[in-house]
């Protein structure tokens, strides 16, 4: 007999639904880890070995990689020797077998040249206003030294950057019309920087190399020193924080492969917020009249399905249009108009932040204006009587009472876009960002916002450091840096708007749903 | 030009008001959804300061009717109309008026409760703050007046902040009533407005349509005929977009003129 109660179950289904769930939290796991680790892993100080072949000169390096030689029995491994200006190259292969023996003195130093690069080797002396320093005593001096250093160096860029760069300009722009003040308060900021920099250059280091080489090197251009070797853990953890630091507030160094991003991260946040406010009130009100405005007809549909079509136009092509229209078209007319004293040399006639956020907002239009259709269809029609019983016009229905419960929809859509846009790069290459633009397009010139001029990105940084730089093997974890930091900026500005929705519908009293 | 059909010369199956003693006056409506018609030739008048019921079987139009007293039918693109209404004497269809306008004088509450999702406070005050020009103690006051005319004040005055949406349906019910009480409408259409609440809301519903027919005059839509004849002065009888009887309550429900009204009532068809 059968029994009554015979489990059905659910079958697999559960569990391939949980599986495939877990399957992509495990990518996304993995992707971030594989950024974070190569990434911010390149900000540990690394211990330098003293590496002694059995035949040759010993060198000081920090391995990063070995390999099999294809074909053959022996491996090689990667040494990151810096030292350029000594060697002709920062890297170096060595046969493991040929390796005599591997030593990690304390005393080895590192130092972070503005020019050069990295310096791996021993402190000699330190000399400078007046004082000489050798021995045990020459790397605290050195030091004290660098953190004076630093002071200087700090009033010497804030002059440069705040005074005369802007006075340069103005002066530029006003022509012969130049003000007695102006030119005398850009002699005085000059006459200071030379006081700086004469009294920075006066330091010199002696280095020697670990095979007995010995340079001369001006203190000005060393950013930073450290001996690896002998730091703690908390030291270590201490230079880290310092070099992940450098790396959000600076600007590059060395074409890229070098120094910070801050430039390319003001960048990104700049435009994506100038993309978010053109992009809002087109979509919405776009998505407003396709729902509640048009007829229903077959024109409505068509320019439904017009729109949902274009969001699958490859982002090039926008890229494209934008340059046609938006840069040749309207910015050379704009130049002829307004700018012609500046031709041939184009204002608005060539990329820049407006174009480059006008180009993302025509790419992302069709995702705000879906999102909001989907969410006016969701407002309940009794919710609209309801207004109208009462005595509203149909703006007034609008604005009170459907807007505000679409709210939450319209953030969602705009979250769709900042993410589309955020890290789009090729269209970018076309209307606006630049390889190089350390300075940013906001500052205490009027009109302070300028949107003619290029900036940097971080989604085009990453795909310059990658593949057009002449150090790539240096390059790599500045690249994984910089995605882990674009992922993380992404992620921000997506929290940031999913906070908001949230808080809009518990507000309004609707289940609120991450 | 004479609108009604009498089967006698003294109170036919359609009663007649005078002018002057109507609200609303429907003359030769007809409406229909595209092809298919949902009113045909209708011709009555709504008393003033009354509780006027509609009756009659699903699809009768007797919603469709109540609708086209607020304009309501606008909204729909497929609406086909003809014959005229009248508010006070003037054509609510003419080119001149102001749609929201009537539809504040001639306000109207739902089948099913629909505040907005906002406080208790701000659904009151929602159609005050259209009209525009109000001062917030004079907003607070109406809005207190408003929700004790629909018997909720003592139930919500501690919580007018609150999100209408944690009222119980009946309550619901009756914060859509007092938000339309604020604007102070002439005309109250309400649609089947208790057939989704609980026996004890349905006669507070009921009490308050009561007490509402001295300011005002209410129409009715209700297929519970027992709650018609507890609550209403007039009652019109509607079967497939036709006016068949119209007549006071007492009169239509214990003698009815027609046979078809007497078997409607008695429950012999639908």
């Amino acid at each position: 007999m059968r029994t009554l109660w015979r489990r059905r179950g659910e079958g697999p289904w559960p569990w391939l639904a949980a599986g495939s769930v877990a399957l992509s939290l495990l990518m996304l796991l993995a992707l971030l880890l594989l950024l974070a680790i190569r990434g911010l892993g390149h900000f540990w100080p690394a211990e330098v070995a003293l590496v002694a072949l059995q035949d040759g000169q010993p060198f000081a390096g920090v391995a990063v990689r070995e390999e099999q030689i294809p074909g053959e029995e022996t491996r090689e491994r990667l040494y990151f020797t810096g030292n350029r200006d000594l060697d002709g190259d920062r890297w170096r292969w060595v046969e493991v077998s040929a390796i005599a023996d591997i030593r990690h003195p304390a005393e080895l130093v590192v130092l972070q040249r503005s020019r050069w690069g990295e310096f791996h080797g021993r402190l000699v002396a330190v000399t400078g206003g007046g004082e000489h320093h050798t021995g045990e005593a020459a790397w605290p001096a050195l030091q004290a030294r660098l953190s004076e250093l630093d002071v200087l160096r700090d009033e010497r860029d804030r002059l440069r950057d705040d005074v005369v760069v802007p006075l340069v300009r103005r002066l530029d722009n006003a022509g012969n019309l130049a003000d007695a003040d102006f030119r005398a308060a850009l002699a005085a900021a000059n006459a200071r920087i030379r006081e700086l920099q004469s009294a920075m250059g006066d330091d010199i280091l002696i280095l020697e190399s670990v095979d007995g080489r010995r340079i001369e090197q001006p203190l000005d251009l060393v950013l930073r020193a450290w001996r690896p070797n002998a730091m703690s853990p908390l030291d270590k953890l201490g230079a880290w924080a310092g070099g992940v630091w450098l790396f959000l507030s600076e600007g590059p160094r060395a074409a890229n492969s070098a120094g910070g991003v801050w430039p390319a991260i003001f960048g990104t946040v700049l435009m994506v917020l100038l993309m978010s406010l053109v992009v809002t009130p087109f979509g919405v009100l776009a998505g407003i009249y396709l729902n509640e405005v048009a007829h229903q007809g077959p024109l409505t549909r068509l320019v439904r399905i017009g729109v949902r079509n274009l969001a699958g136009v490859p982002a090039i092509v926008y890229g494209v249009f934008g340059l046609g229209v938006f840069v040749y078209g309207i910015g050379g007319t704009l130049d002829e108009w307004f700018f012609s004293e500046s031709l041939p040399s184009p204002t608005f006639g060539t990329g820049g932040l407006l174009w480059a956020s006008l180009t993302l907002a025509l790419l992302t239009l069709p995702v705000v204006i879906v999102a909001t259709e989907e969410g006016l269809a969701r407002v309940p029609d009794h919710q609209r009587e309801g207004a109208l019983a009462l005595g509203a016009t149909r703006m007034e229905m609008l604005t009170r009472v459907v807007l505000p419960m679409t709210l939450p929809a319209m953030l969602t859509g705009m979250i769709l876009a900042v993410a589309r846009a955020a890290g789009e790069v090729a269209p970018l290459m076309l209307v606006g960002v630049a390889k190089l633009a350390p300075q940013v397009p906001v500052d205490g010139d009027f009109p302070f916002l300028h949107l003619e001029r290029k900036f940097m990105h971080l989604g085009y940084h990453i795909y310059d450091a990658a593949f057009h730089g002449d150090d790539v093997q240096a390059a790599m974890p500045l690249v994984f840096a910089t995605a882990l930091l674009l992922v993380l900026v992404i992620l921000v500005l997506n929290l940031t708007a999913i906070f908001l929705r949230h808080h809009l519908r518990a507000r309004h009293g609707a289940p609120s749903r991450w | 030009m004479s609108f009604f059909t009498s089967s006698s010369a003294a109170g036919g199956p359609i009663i007649d008001f005078a002018a002057a003693e109507s609200s609303l006056e429907i003359a030769g409506l007809s409406l229909a959804y595209g092809e298919k018609p949902a009113l045909r030739d209708l011709t009555l008048r709504i008393p003033r300061h009354r509780v006027t019921a509609f009756i009659g079987p699903s699809g009768c139009g007797k919603s469709t009717l109540l609708r086209a007293l607020n304009r309501l039918h606008d909204l729909n693109e497929e609406v086909v109309r003809r014959g005229e209404i009248r508010l006070e004497g003037q054509d609510i269809h003419a080119p001149q008026v102001d749609v929201a306008e009537l539809r504040r004088r001639v306000g109207m509450v739902f089948q099913a409760p629909n505040p907005f999702p906002m406080s208790i406070y701000d659904n009151v005050a929602f159609g005050l703050r259209l009209q525009g020009g109000m001062r917030k103690r004079e907003m607070d006051d109406t809005v207190e007046w408003a929700l004790h005319s629909a018997a909720l004040w003592e139930e919500v005055k501690d919580r007018l902040r609150a999100s209408a949406w944690t009222l119980s349906g009946g309550q619901q019910q009756r914060l859509v009533i007092a938000r339309t009480l604020a604007v102070q409408p002439e005309v109250l259409l309400l649609d089947e407005p208790a057939s989704a609440l609980d026996p004890i809301s349905t006669l507070k519903i009921e009490e308050l349509i009561r007490n509402l027919k001295s300011r005002l005059s209410l129409v009715l839509v209700t297929h519970n005929m027992q709650q018609a004849a507890r609550v209403s002065d007039y009652t019109a009888f509607l079967q497939q977009g036709e006016l068949v009887e119209y007549g006071p309550t007492q009169t239509l429900f214990t003698n009815p003129r027609l046979r078809r009204t007497e078997n409607y009532i008695t429950g012999r068809m639908i």
